[in-house]
C-alpha cells in the first residue's frame, strides 16, 4: 500500500532562509529610520534616497549573512552594488532629458517653430515679442533641414565606402598585412577628435577650391570621416557572425563569390548592418565642432548643399546661446536653443526607434 | 547525367601540414562511395578536394590530379565555380539559406547565379528536385515559408534538394546524417539509393552500419599517429571491406578493435 504523502507546512528544503516578505519589511524600515535621522541635522529629498538606500542595502546584507550564509550575503552585496551602479548611470540621463523636456516644450509647440527659418529675426523683433508678450518668431526650419542634408550627404558617402571596407576586410583580406593596417587606421579614426576631422575637410576644400569654403557638402565630408569607422567596425562585426556555413552552401552550388556576398551573406547581415549604420548617423547628427568650422552659420534656408552656408540643429543651438539674436534680451533664443536641442534629442530617439524597426523588418524570418 | 572520378597522386596540404598523402582512387560513375575511417584522418579534407571546396579554407592547397571523366579539376586555368556547379555537395550540419523561402532556397543555385528562369520552369524545377529529395510532400502547402522553420532532417533534405537542383553530376556528402535522427536518417539513406540511379554520389560517414546499407564501394582512410598525414589503407567493395578486409587495421576498425 503506497502511502499519500502530503506537502508540509515547513519545508526542510526552505530552513534558513529570509522569508519572502523580507526585503519589503528591511526597505520600509530604511526608508522610516533614514527619515527619522535626517530630521535630526535637516530634511532634503536627495540625502534621504539615498541614506535609505545605503541602509537598505547594508540591512539586507547583514540579514542574508546571519541567516542564509555567505553565499547568499555576497549575492545580496552584489546586487545591491549593481543596481546603485544602474541607478548613478541613470540619473544623468533622466536629469537631461527631463530638463530639456521642462525647458524644450514650449519652444517646440510656439507656432512656426517648425516651419520658419531665422530669415528677417532681428534683435527688434525678438524685444518687441518679449514686450508685448505675444509668441517668439523665428523657427528652426533651416537648421533642420541643414542637418537632415548635411546628414544624408555624409551617409551617402559613409555607407559605401565602410560597408565595402568590411567586406574587403572580411572577405577578401583572409588577415593579411594590409588588412591590419586598415584595422588599425580605423581604430584610430575612431578616435579622432571631431573638430580635427572639422579641420581636415576645411582645409582639403580651401585647398582645392579656394580658401573659405563652406558648404553643407564640406560638413558631409567632416561627418563621414567621423561615420566611416562606425560604419566598417559595426559592419565587419555583423558580416563576421555571418556562418561560413552559407557561404560554403552557396560556393557549391557554383555560386561566384561576390554574388555569394550579395546575395547571400550581406542580406544575412542587413539588420545587423542597417542598425549600425543608423546608430552612426545617430552618432554624427549631434557634432557640432565640425559643423561650425564647414558649414558656417546660416539664417535663411538653403537647400543647397553644394553653394552657400548652413545651418544645422547643433549649430543653430550653439549660435542662439552665445550670439543671442537680440543681445538685450536673450530669453526668446534660448528659449529657440531649448526647442532646437528638444528637436534634435527626438530626432536620434526616432533614429534609434527606425533602427529597431528596420532591424525587425530585415532579420532572417523564422517560423513554420 | 553522371561522371566517374579518377584521383590520382594527390596530397592535400593545409599551409605546410600534409593533411592527407597519396591518394589514388576511382569513384564509378552511378555508384555510391563511402569514405570511413577515425576521426581526422583526412576523409572530409579529401572529400572537399573533389569539387574544390578545399581552398576555400585560407592556407588550403592540393598537388596531384583529380579527373572528372578525364578533364583535370587542378588543371591550370580551371575555374572552381565551374567545377562546384558540376559537383554538388551536402554538409555535415543542415545549412538552408535562413533569409530564403523553402522554394527560393531549392532555386538558390539557379537565383544566385542570375540565370532567368520563367515561373512555370521554376516551379517545376521546385517539384521535382522536393520530390527527388522525398521532401516534396512534406512542404508542397508551404513552399513560401522559411526553410530554417523546418525540422533537422527536412533541413537536410531540403540541402539535398538545393544541391540536386543544378543538376550535378557528382553529390559529395559530408556526413550528412551526423546530426539526424534514426528516422531522418532512414529517409536519406532511402533517398541516397535512389540518387545512385542519375548521380555519382560520395558519402563520408563514422556510421559503418550506414556505409554497409548505401555503398557499392567503400575506402577506409587512416593516419598513423597525431600530426601524421592521413592515407587510404583499403578500397574495395563495400561487402569485401567489411567480410574480409586485405589490411589487418582495415578488419581492426570495421569489427571494432580500433585503437
Amino acid at each position: 500500500m503506497a502511502t499519500l504523502i502530503t506537502e508540509r507546512k515547513r519545508s526542510a528544503l526552505t530552513r534558513g532562509r529570509l522569508p519572502r516578505y523580507t526585503p519589503w519589511v528591511i526597505a520600509a524600515s530604511a526608508v522610516v529610520v533614514s527619515a527619522a535621522l535626517l530630521s535630526l541635522i535637516g530634511f532634503n529629498v536627495f540625502g534621504w534616497a539615498v541614506l535609505s538606500a545605503v541602509l537598505f542595502a547594508a540591512a539586507n546584507v547583514t540579514a542574508a549573512a546571519i541567516v542564509e550564509g555567505r553565499r547568499k550575503a555576497t549575492d545580496k552585496l552584489a546586487s545591491s552594488l549593481i543596481y546603485g551602479a544602474f541607478l548613478v548611470a541613470l540619473l544623468p540621463l533622466v536629469s537631461v532629458i527631463w530638463t530639456v523636456l521642462l525647458n524644450g516644450v514650449p519652444g517646440l509647440l510656439t507656432p512656426g517653430f517648425l516651419s520658419t527659418s531665422m530669415n528677417g529675426v532681428t534683435g527688434a523683433v525678438d524685444n518687441a515679442a518679449v514686450a508685448d508678450g505675444t509668441p517668439v518668431l523665428g523657427g528652426v526650419y533651416h537648421a533642420l533641414v541643414g542637418s537632415v542634408l548635411i546628414t544624408l550627404w555624409a551617409t551617402i558617402i559613409s555607407v559605401p565606402v565602410g560597408l565595402l571596407t568590411a567586406i574587403y576586410l572580411v572577405e577578401y583580406s583572409a588577415g593579411n598585412k594590409f588588412s591590419k593596417v586598415i584595422t588599425f587606421l580605423v581604430d584610430v579614426m575612431t578616435g579622432i577628435p571631431s573638430i580635427v576631422a572639422g579641420l581636415f575637410a576645411a582645409a582639403f576644400f580651401a585647398l582645392i577650391l579656394g580658401p573659405g569654403t563652406k558648404t553643407g557638402f564640406v560638413a558631409a565630408v567632416a561627418l563621414s570621416v567621423l561615420m566611416i569607422p562606425v560604419v566598417v567596425r559595426s559592419s565587419e562585426e555583423m558580416l563576421k557572425i555571418v556562418p561560413n556555413e552559407l557561404r560554403e552552401a552557396a560556393y557549391a552550388l557554383g555560386v561566384r563569390k561576390w554574388r555569394t556576398i550579395v546575395k547571400v551573406v550581406i542580406p544575412t547581415a542587413i539588420s545587423g548592418i542597417a542598425s549600425g549604420v543608423t546608430l552612426a548617423i545617430a552618432r554624427v547628427i549631434g557634432e557640432t565642432a565640425p559643423l561650425l568650422v564647414t558649414a558656417g552659420f546660416a539664417t535663411s534656408i538653403n537647400m543647397n548643399v553644394f553653394a552657400g552656408w548652413m545651418s544645422s540643429l547643433p549649430t543653430f543651438i550653439y549660435t542662439q546661446i552665445m550670439t543671442p539674436t537680440s543681445p538685450s534680451n536673450s530669453d526668446p533664443s534660448t528659449q529657440r536653443a531649448w526647442a532646437a536641442a528638444l528637436l534634435l534629442i527626438l530626432l536620434v530617439m526616432l533614429l534609434n526607434l527606425g533602427a529597431r524597426l528596420v532591424a525587425r523588418l530585415f532579420a532572417p524570418k523564422t517560423g513554420r | 547525367m553522371s561522371k566517374r572520378i579518377d584521383v590520382s597522386d594527390l596530397n592535400v596540404y593545409y599551409g605546410d601540414f600534409r593533411a592527407v598523402e597519396d591518394v589514388n582512387i576511382t569513384l564509378d560513375a552511378k555508384s555510391v562511395t563511402a569514405f570511413i575511417g577515425p576521426s581526422g584522418c583526412g576523409k572530409s579534407t579529401f572529400l572537399r578536394t573533389l569539387n574544390r571546396m578545399h581552398e576555400v579554407i585560407p592556407g588550403a592547397r592540393v598537388e596531384g590530379k583529380v579527373l572528372l571523366d578525364g578533364d583535370n579539376l587542378y588543371a591550370d586555368g580551371v575555374d572552381p565555380v565551374t567545377v562546384r556547379s558540376q559537383i554538388g555537395m551536402v554538409f555535415q550540419r543542415p545549412n538552408p539559406f535562413p533569409t530564403m523561402s523553402i522554394r527560393d532556397n531549392v532555386l538558390a543555385g539557379v537565383k544566385l547565379n542570375s540565370r532567368r528562369m520563367p515561373r512555370s520552369d521554376a516551379d517545376d524545377l521546385v517539384e521535382k528536385s522536393l520530390r527527388g529529395a522525398n521532401l516534396w510532400n512534406e512542404v508542397k502547402d508551404r513552399l513560401e515559408k522559411p526553410g530554417s522553420g523546418l525540422s533537422g532532417g527536412q533541413q537536410q533534405r531540403l540541402c539535398i534538394a538545393r544541391a540536386i537542383a543544378v543538376s550535378p553530376d557528382v553529390i559529395l556528402m559530408d556526413e550528412p546524417c551526423s546530426a539526424l535522427d534514426p528516422i531522418s536518417t532512414l529517409a536519406i539513406e532511402d533517398l541516397i539509393n535512389e540518387l545512385k540511379d542519375e548521380y555519382t554520389v560520395v558519402i563520408v560517414t563514422h556510421n559503418m552500419q550506414q556505409a554497409a546499407r548505401v555503398s557499392d564501394k567503400t575506402a577506409f582512410f587512416n593516419i598513423a599517429g597525431t600530426g601524421k598525414p592521413g592515407k587510404l589503407i583499403e578500397f574495395a567493395e563495400t561487402a569485401t571491406i567489411f567480410n574480409n578486409p586485405a589490411e589487418k587495421s582495415t578488419e581492426d576498425y570495421v569489427s571494432g578493435r580500433f585503437g
